[in-house]
């Protein structure tokens, strides 16, 4: 057994929390670039321009890339052939989150209980999904996500029957529904299959992904393609004020699911799509 | 783009001045609120009691910053969405509010009220906020302090990078634009 300390997992998530939320990827940047030339609105350009120039000063001027430092998610894969040690694993990374929310003046987001609604004041804790791996290491990805976006979510149960087309209806329908709210460009993640709480599992999984990676399986990565054009043909463009750039990507996931059903999540990401990932 | 710039107070005569697609760079006072300050603004106006801050001719900017650095007035400050605050809104435009800066749609009862007590709705960058931060010179939390990042702030701008995306006679840039561009 390889044993690691938590508190490594605890630094670890204390440096990711400042560097998602300051820098914006590369990924990122490079789709914003692209845009910009194919982009036929004239506002719409100039909007994509302004947010490359707010990256810009992001990263100079060490301030978050958008006030809203959103909820921590954070997917752990432990292999299986670690030893855990030092303390709990859970509390090491709302531990980090804490610190890294702190030292980097970012926003705390957070109310601990939905309905009385108090902030907790270090935006913690965060929302964490554990995976056992095969292997002897860890694997950490954090994902800050923000509400603006994160609230234009949906599920839908389709039948079986309503098969591809059902699929792309959906999520199409939904980010016409989203239309400027969620801060387009967008990334869309999709999760089909499994459960409800799979589907919808998968969906924020999705958006994990870099922009330009797709998915292995060829008629996923067809529905991926085929999504992204029709999304783009909404109008919606940069902050929904018309234009050709709704979405820079759009990922899909998917599971084995019940012979019964066929269920369709959607999760969207604003264009600062923030995520970072670690392996110890 | 041509800017038209414009200093607060935001009267009726600049109001009537301002249509849908204009960019506008504001300089003066704006005031923050956002979701829970909403909710207390609207319980003090039920009590019959004063706002913190006189809406009249004033603008609320729906932001929840993040903290100011040192040396710094404010942290990043880019829009929240604003449809979460349209229910608490149109008591406010009563009141004499003639702007609000978001993002994302507005519903019909905003849009009837803001056309009955002629108010602009703007929206701005979301996600640029830190670009956003640069035309804001000062901040002083003027109420509701325990709320965090919600407390309604004294804003001092110049130059603050806006769109008219509805005006005050209801057109809405949001519904002209995208068909333009649908396929």
């Amino acid at each position: 057994m390889r044993k690691i300390n938590v508190k490594q997992i605890e630094d670890a998530l204390r440096d990711m929390s400042i560097k998602a939320n300051l820098y914006v990827g590369k990924d990122v940047l490079n789709a914003f670039e692209e845009s910009e030339k194919k982009e036929t609105s004239a506002v719409g350009r100039d909007i994509i321009g302004k947010l490359i120039k707010n990256a810009e000063i992001a990263r100079t001027e060490e301030m978050p890339i958008c006030q809203d430092t959103g909820m921590a998610v954070v997917f752990v894969e432990v292999g299986q052939e670690v030893e855990l040690v030092g303390g709990n694993i859970t509390d090491a990374i709302n531990e980090g989150v804490r610190r890294g929310y702190k030292d980097g003046y970012l926003r705390k987001s957070v109310v601990s209980d939905p309905l009385i609604r108090k902030n907790t004041g270090d935006n913690t804790p965060a929302v964490i999904y554990y995976d056992i791996v095969p292997g002897d290491q860890v694997k950490i990805t954090l994902a800050p996500k923000g509400f603006g976006s994160e609230n234009m979510s949906r599920i839908k149960m389709l039948k079986p029957s309503d098969g591809v087309k059902g699929v792309i209806d959906f999520v199409v329908e939904s980010v016409s529904i989203a239309g400027p709210n969620p801060c387009p460009p967008i990334v869309v993640g999709v999760g089909i299959g499994g459960t409800v709480d799979k589907a919808t599992y998968l969906s924020k999984k999705a958006l994990t992904r870099n922009i330009g990676l797709h998915n292995e399986t060829e008629h996923l990565r067809e529905i991926e393609k085929e999504l992204l054009e029709k999304i783009n043909n909404l109008g919606i463009g940069p902050q929904g004020l018309g234009g050709n750039t709704t979405a820079l990507a759009v990922n899909v996931e998917a599971f084995a699911t019940h012979i019964a059903g066929l269920p369709v999540a959607i999760n969207i990401n604003c264009h600062a799509s923030r995520h970072e990932e670690v392996i110890i | 783009m041509e800017n038209k710039r414009m200093s607060t107070p935001l009267t009726q005569e600049k109001v009537k001045d301002l249509k849908a697609g204009d960019t506008v760079l504001i300089t003066g006072t704006i005031y923050t609120g956002r979701d829970a300050a909403h909710k207390r603004l609207i319980d003090t106006l039920n009590k019959g009691e004063e706002l913190p801050f006189d809406a009249k001719d004033a603008i609320i900017y729906y932001v929840g910053p993040s903290p100011a650095k040192p040396g710094k007035p404010i942290g990043s400050a880019g829009p929240t969405t604003s449809y979460r605050m349209d229910d608490l809104t149109v008591p406010l435009l009563e009141k004499g509010l003639t702007g609000m800066i978001g993002k994302g749609v507005r519903n019909q009862t905003v849009i009837d009220g803001m056309k009955k007590n002629n108010a602009i709705y703007f929206a701005a960058i979301g996600g640029a906020a830190a670009l956003i931060a640069d035309s804001i010179k000062e901040a002083e939390i003027i109420a509701y302090e325990d709320l965090g990042p919600e407390a309604v702030r004294k804003l001092t701008v110049e130059d603050f990078p806006a769109v008219v995306v509805i005006d005050s006679e209801g057109n809405n840039l949001y519904e002209t634009e995208r068909k333009k561009y649908q396929k």
